[in-house]
């Protein structure tokens, strides 16, 4: 076939087109989901909470990941600044995921229990306070605003949808009883997502006031979470490293 | 290779003697070509000025002012948005619009509407997705931050473009579809692809913005860098290629150095960029196939990309004097010697061990500008410059050569300012990070490279000033051109009405 047939034809054009266009894709992202080492195996990934999930949306309603990454790569230096290096599986249930592209702060993916839930509030509010040199925009208004958590259980449903394992049924309810243990079980059940809600953000004193569910009570949550669910002693580095 | 030869009738030149309106206007769908060309322009003034802004908030952190709207996390797809789709995206319409009819002799298929729809489709959709990010609604996708209603409305604007541009290809009365068209096609096809993949969500209920991806982790990670990349690939490379394939040649009064390279290049350029994508994702939980993968296919990329700049630049040869005595042929070899430098920067940075350094840091930011920039927009300026006086029937060009000289002075300073300090920001913040003291402890903290970069982010907020002063000396040319040629067709008027009454 001559080249001419293609220039002269615009069907043929658009169909050489889609086929060449198509194939990268194809190879690259399809077995992703069929290659079962492609996330590994691992105790304590759960999905989050109530209260950590609106957490997590007001972090990218803000735009966090424009600035901090959440993923740690295994060299030396980001295991001795962050931690050990993020696992596939740590991200499996983050949608969309948060990995990130640029550092203009420091990665975040091991960030929870850190810092006190107080430096975080007051490290929000104004940053400079904290950190003089720090370049970080302060974000006064999470703490000022009440948290909207009306439509928690749509929130919740539409995860589930995804593939998230909240559950609704006594059945999907009960596999999360063996999976994460009856407390979290409870936690992830949609119809008891806002009293769930309600009774994280007055268990613990996250922004410093009990009283009121505000915005930073949702994102201190998710910040106190991240990075703490696998617990690293329990497995040696080899069964990470099969993965790669 | 044929290129028709009445492309550079000067429409005011077969004005009708009363209406005043030009023979060609009649022939082809100007109007939307200008619609779009202006949009273009307005876009490219906010837009840069929001990345002009945001880079100054990373210098001065005080010009965040506490304001939820303006801080860098919600300006920031703001600025990407506004200059990627606002700018360049209405720069592509309006330049594909022009080119397909013209290397067609065909007017616009699908009527004024059609036409019409897609130019107010992309508008709304551009405007209300910046002002929605503003408010806090986004789906947290880089470069696709648009909420899912959006990403329908901008589908549905999608197929309405596709429509237009492939039937006015088929109802074409040149035997040959000219290379410019191949790859405005290929950009359509592969960003309605990119497009409808990437954002497959779940809205959280029919009446909310908000929504979740319907990948996770590793999946969503892989998808989306497939759509990053080419949306670098596609819609800002293979369409500004078809622009300059159309562009360089006529300003240039030359055919194309090599038609065979067109085709060499078109092929595997298509083919090449959507395996790279993953090189966003070096050492991060990715498995390493597909990462080795995008490293290899990367390299192989740098063939394609300069053959691309080869065939441009070489368009020129027997012309090069027009270097000395054209602006616009300035900006056209200024931009393919920039495509030219960020192809081979990129396959470098795409290698694993310079990856480690250079990812997360501004050696990126400074790499995307130097394509941005010194690339997309240098060659819509030059293509802009040729195209305007055309549209509205200038005969002589441009209201004034020497502005178009400031304008490029501007930019091209400006871009060598913002890569260079972002050279030393990223570069310099890599060696940091990873610098160990005599006992094997880390030799900084993250915050001592903050400070480090601040001179760096100063620079690169001037280099930004420069570059958004030409694009405003650009618009106060384009306006007094367009003025201009509205006076000359009233004096023409008058005149002639005046001999038609005697």
């Amino acid at each position: 076939m001559k080249h001419e047939s293609v220039e002269i034809n615009a069907g043929l054009l658009i169909v050489l087109t889609l086929v060449v266009i198509s194939i990268g894709g194809l190879v690259e992202i399809v077995p992703l989901f069929h290659i079962k080492d492609t996330v590994e195996e691992v105790k304590g990934v759960r999905p989050y909470t109530p209260l950590e999930l609106r957490g997590r949306d007001l972090y990218i309603r803000e735009g966090c990941y424009a600035c901090h990454s959440q993923m740690i790569r295994p060299f030396r230096d980001e295991y001795l600044r962050y931690g050990h290096y993020s696992l596939a599986a740590e991200s499996k249930y983050d949608h969309p995921f948060q990995w990130g592209s640029k550092r203009t702060g420091p990665d975040i993916a091991r960030l929870g229990e850190k810092y006190s839930d107080q430096w975080q509030t007051q490290h929000l509010v104004k940053p400079q306070a904290l950190v003089p040199e720090s370049i970080m925009p302060p974000y006064p208004w999470l703490l000022k605003n009440e948290l909207m958590y009306t439509d928690i259980e749509n929130r919740m449903k539409a995860l589930k949808a995804t593939g998230v394992p909240y559950s609704l049924t006594a059945e999907e309810y009960q596999a999360n009883v063996t999976n994460f243990g009856q407390p979290m079980a409870d936690k992830l059940h949609i119809p008891n997502g806002k009293a769930t809600l309600e009774a994280e953000a007055k268990g613990r004193n996250w922004d410093g006031d009990k009283e009121r569910i505000t915005e930073m009570d949702a994102m201190v949550a998710y910040l106190q979470m991240l990075g703490t669910l696998v617990d690293f002693k329990k497995y040696d580095q080899g069964y990470f490293a099969s993965f790669r | 290779m044929t290129m028709s030869t009445t492309a550079g009738t000067v429409a005011g030149a077969q004005a009708n003697p009363v209406t005043g309106k030009a023979a060609a206007v009649e022939q082809y769908n100007y109007d939307i070509v200008k619609k779009f060309a202006i949009m273009s322009l307005v876009w490219g003034v906010l837009g840069m000025f929001a990345g002009v802004w945001i880079a100054s908030e990373l210098a001065w952190p005080f010009l965040n002012f506490d304001v939820a709207e303006i801080t860098f996390g919600r300006l920031r797809p703001v600025h990407t948005t506004l200059v990627i789709f606002g700018f360049g995206g209405s720069a592509l319409f309006a330049t594909s619009y022009y080119i397909v009819q013209r290397t067609c002799q065909a007017r616009l298929w699908g009527g004024r509407w059609l036409a019409e729809f897609t130019f107010w489709g992309w508008q709304v959709g551009v405007g209300a997705g910046v002002l929605l990010y503003m408010m806090g609604f986004t789906q947290g996708r880089e470069y696709a931050e648009f909420v899912w209603p959006l990403d329908i409305a901008i589908t549905v604007v999608w197929v309405a473009y596709f429509l237009v541009f492939t039937m006015t290809l088929v109802k074409r009365s040149q035997p040959h579809i000219y290379v410019a068209n191949w790859f405005f096609m290929a950009f359509i096809l592969a960003t309605a692809l990119l497009h409808i993949f990437n954002n497959l969500a779940v809205p959280v209920s029919f009446t909310s913005l908000e929504s979740y991806s319907l990948f996770s982790g590793v999946q969503d990670a892989m998808t989306q860098w497939w759509y990053g990349h080419n949306a670098v690939g596609f819609f800002l490379t293979a369409a500004f290629l078809g622009m300059m394939y159309y562009f360089v040649p006529k300003q240039a009064g030359r055919p194309i150095y090599s038609y065979r390279l067109s085709i060499v290049h078109f092929w595997a350029l298509s083919f090449l960029y959507m395996w790279v994508g993953t090189h966003h994702l070096h050492w991060t939980a990715i498995p390493d196939w597909t990462s080795t993968l995008a490293a290899t296919f990367s390299i192989l990329l740098l063939l394609p990309s300069w053959g691309g700049m080869i065939n441009g630049v070489m368009t020129l040869s027997g012309a090069w004097d027009k270097l000395r005595t054209d602006p616009i042929i300035l900006f056209m070899i200024t931009s393919l010697s920039f495509y030219g430098m960020s192809t081979f920067e990129g396959p470098l940075m795409s290698l694993k061990s310079v990856n480690a350094l250079s990812h997360y840091t501004d050696w990126t930011v400074g790499h995307v500008h130097s394509g941005a920039l010194g690339w997309v927009a240098m060659i819509t300026f030059g293509s802009f410059y040729h195209l305007i006086p055309r549209l509205w029937g200038v005969a002589k060009g441009m209201h004034s050569t020497k502005l178009i000289y400031v304008h490029f002075w501007l930019a091209t300073i400006g871009i060598v300012l913002y890569i260079s300090s972002l050279w030393v920001a990223g570069i310099g913040q890599g060696l940091m990070l990873r610098a160990f003291d005599e006992y094997g402890n880390l030799g900084y903290t993250f915050i001592e490279t903050v400070t480090f970069m601040h001179l760096p982010y100063v620079v690169r907020a001037i280099g930004g000033m420069f570059f958004l002063a030409g694009i405003i000396l650009m618009v106060y040319n384009v306006y007094m051109t367009i003025a201009g040629a509205k006076r000359s067709v009233e004096v023409d008027v008058t005149a002639r009405s005046a001999a038609v009454a005697r």
